[in-house]
């Protein structure tokens, strides 16, 4: 055994662990009085909330009867045994199916860029004004609080069916929740290169653009992939009250119990999910590494 | 005693390092000099086997080092303790947690996870702390520290690993002449006192002298000098450095030009 330490004997040893232990008691305190509350917090809950272990175990047969039903065409037959006649409206559900993606596609792009508005003017390091942040604080708030499909509710009121209404609910959730992911983001960057181009006379914008925004791009870049994917899956629900794209058809096939119908649209939505989860991957390492080889 | 033999490492089509072998006994003070960007620091690297070299073997007291993995690989690490020209501490934790990182090799997974630290582990930490003067800053958090005081965190960390190596990745380049000098007594201390191998890059040929038993120079991934530092001529040090030598052999700064200095009194 080596030695490269030589350890004082106790008495010399202990008042500076005793002024360590005395020092981070405070902190110690509050994270165990912390993880206590939680522990109290999810047995309170599911007292309330009746989450009921045995309700889910004597009614999970409906489930996996309903699951059962899925795979049969009208006619009694497996869905596997027939194809071509278990996507029979392939090509109605393609298209849309399409108009689906590019609700959720017009949604995100547009809700991610005032989404990074809404970040930085609610940043607490970037944000000059505070009533300015408190505005903007409560403004996204609200826009990830209300769901997507009240929003479409509203505006399928305001501006008729279609998919108007569908981009315009899915960008004011998006600008929502991503202002509120992209702020946290900024707050937790380094402040010296900020303060590099501060030194230089660079104004309020030039330090974002140059101090801010390389350091958070590639973070942004992977949220809003993220959130691509849960839009894309928003947006198919939103349809569901008329704004537009395949939520229309699945809505009246699970309604009207047309079981093939339902099994094949959410067999297209899970492909259409898996591409995306694929392409997105791949542009995320494509973005990282082009960063990285500069 | 650590050998390396015939070390190359490429980066794609870029050779950092080509054909090293070195080997260096038991208790020596080693100086790795040259200029930036000649392949010292992948050397260090790749001993510690924070980088894998390309082609080539290093043993240590005849085991191969290259060949390890998992459980065998991290207790080599411990064994030659890393030490970095940006520190590398946890800015987050406090000091005496950061000083404790070197003892998990030592500790169960479930200990060091939920930091109950064992008495005897935190009382070397903060021995290691007191022989470094900064007892009293145990409860600080790492990032608050300035750069000298952090680089000596850094050495505690690398001590309380029980080491046999120190590797020392220029550790003096961030900080100034006084903290350089503070850093590099407890390194020499630490080789006196405890009989450690001290390996380390140095970028300023002065300190490199006046510190080490060894030198061994390098240049464009290959060594080209290694002798004692008296052997080290001015023409060998231009050689090494080419247009930095003044720069790094210079006692005093370089004499400003005249116009610049009325420049900048003016």
């Amino acid at each position: 055994m080596t030695h490269s330490v030589a350890v004082p004997p106790e008495p010399q040893l202990r008042p500076m662990l005793d002024a360590y232990a005395q020092a981070v008691a405070a902190r110690r305190r509050t994270i165990a009085i912390g993880a206590v509350l939680m522990l109290v917090a999810i047995g309170l809950s599911s007292v309330g909330a009746e989450v009921r272990l045995d309700t889910f175990w004597d009614k999970i047969g409906n489930f996996s009867s309903y699951f059962e039903r899925l795979t049969l065409l009208d006619t009694g037959a497996r869905v596997w045994t027939d194809p071509v006649y278990w996507f029979w409206g392939l090509r109605r559900w393609s298209l849309q199916l399409g108009q689906t993606i590019l609700i959720a596609y017009v949604g995100t792009v547009t809700g991610a860029v005032l989404g990074v508005a809404g970040g930085v003017l609610a940043s607490r390091n970037l944000s000059r004004s505070g009533t300015v942040r408190l505005i903007v604080t409560r403004v996204l708030e609200f826009c990830r609080t209300v769901p997507d499909i009240v929003f479409a509710l509203i505006f399928v009121v305001a501006f008729g069916l279609g998919p108007l209404p569908g981009v315009l609910a899915i960008t004011l959730h998006t600008i929502g929740t991503l202002g509120k992911l992209f702020a946290e983001v900024i707050e937790n960057i380094d402040m010296k290169p900020v303060e590099g181009i501060q030194g230089t006379g660079g104004s309020w914008l030039s330090q974002i653009r140059f101090g801010v925004l390389p350091q958070v791009m590639s973070n942004f870049a992977s949220y809003s992939l993220l959130r691509l994917e849960v839009n894309l899956r928003g947006a198919a629900v939103i349809g569901f009250v008329g704004a537009g794209g395949i939520g229309q058809e699945l809505i009246v096939a699970i309604r009207k119990f047309y079981y093939s119908d339902v099994s094949a649209i959410l067999l297209m939505l899970l492909v259409c999910v898996m591409l995306l989860d694929f392409g997105s991957e791949k542009l995320r390492h494509r973005l990282l590494a082009a960063e990285q080889a500069r | 005693m650590l050998v390396l033999s015939d070390v190359t490492k490429a980066f794609g089509k870029s050779v950092a390092v080509s054909g090293v072998s070195v080997s260096i006994p038991k208790g020596q003070f080693v100086g790795v000099i040259g200029r930036s960007g000649a392949g010292k620091s992948t050397t260090l690297r790749m001993i510690n086997r924070l980088t894998d070299p390309s082609q080539g073997r290093i043993t240590y007291l005849g085991e191969d080092v290259t060949a390890l993995r998992g459980h065998k690989l991290r207790d080599w690490r411990r064994r030659c303790a890393m030490i970095f020209q940006q520190f590398n501490l946890v800015g987050r934790l406090d000091v005496l947690d950061n000083v404790l990182m070197g003892r998990l090799t030592h500790t169960p997974g479930w200990r060091s996870a939920t930091k109950m630290w064992s008495r005897d582990d935190r009382a070397m930490a903060m021995a290691a702390l007191d022989q470094m003067d900064i007892a009293k800053l145990a409860s600080q958090r790492a990032d608050n520290l300035s750069g000298g005081q952090q680089q000596r965190v850094a050495i505690c960390r690398a001590l309380v690993q029980e080491p046999e190596i120190v590797l020392a990745d220029e550790p003096v380049a961030s900080l100034d002449p006084r903290n350089a000098k503070i850093v590099m007594d407890s390194l020499q201390r630490i080789n006196r006192h405890f009989g450690l191998t001290v390996l380390c890059n140095l970028h300023s040929l002065d300190l490199a002298r006046s510190y080490c038993d060894r030198l061994v120079g390098m240049a464009n991934g290959r060594i080209v000098f290694d002798d004692v530092p008296a052997a080290l001529t001015e023409s060998v040090a231009r050689e090494l450095y080419g247009l930095e030598a003044n720069e790094v052999m210079a006692p005093q700064p370089a004499p400003v030009p005249m116009d610049l200095r009325t420049a900048i009194t003016a």
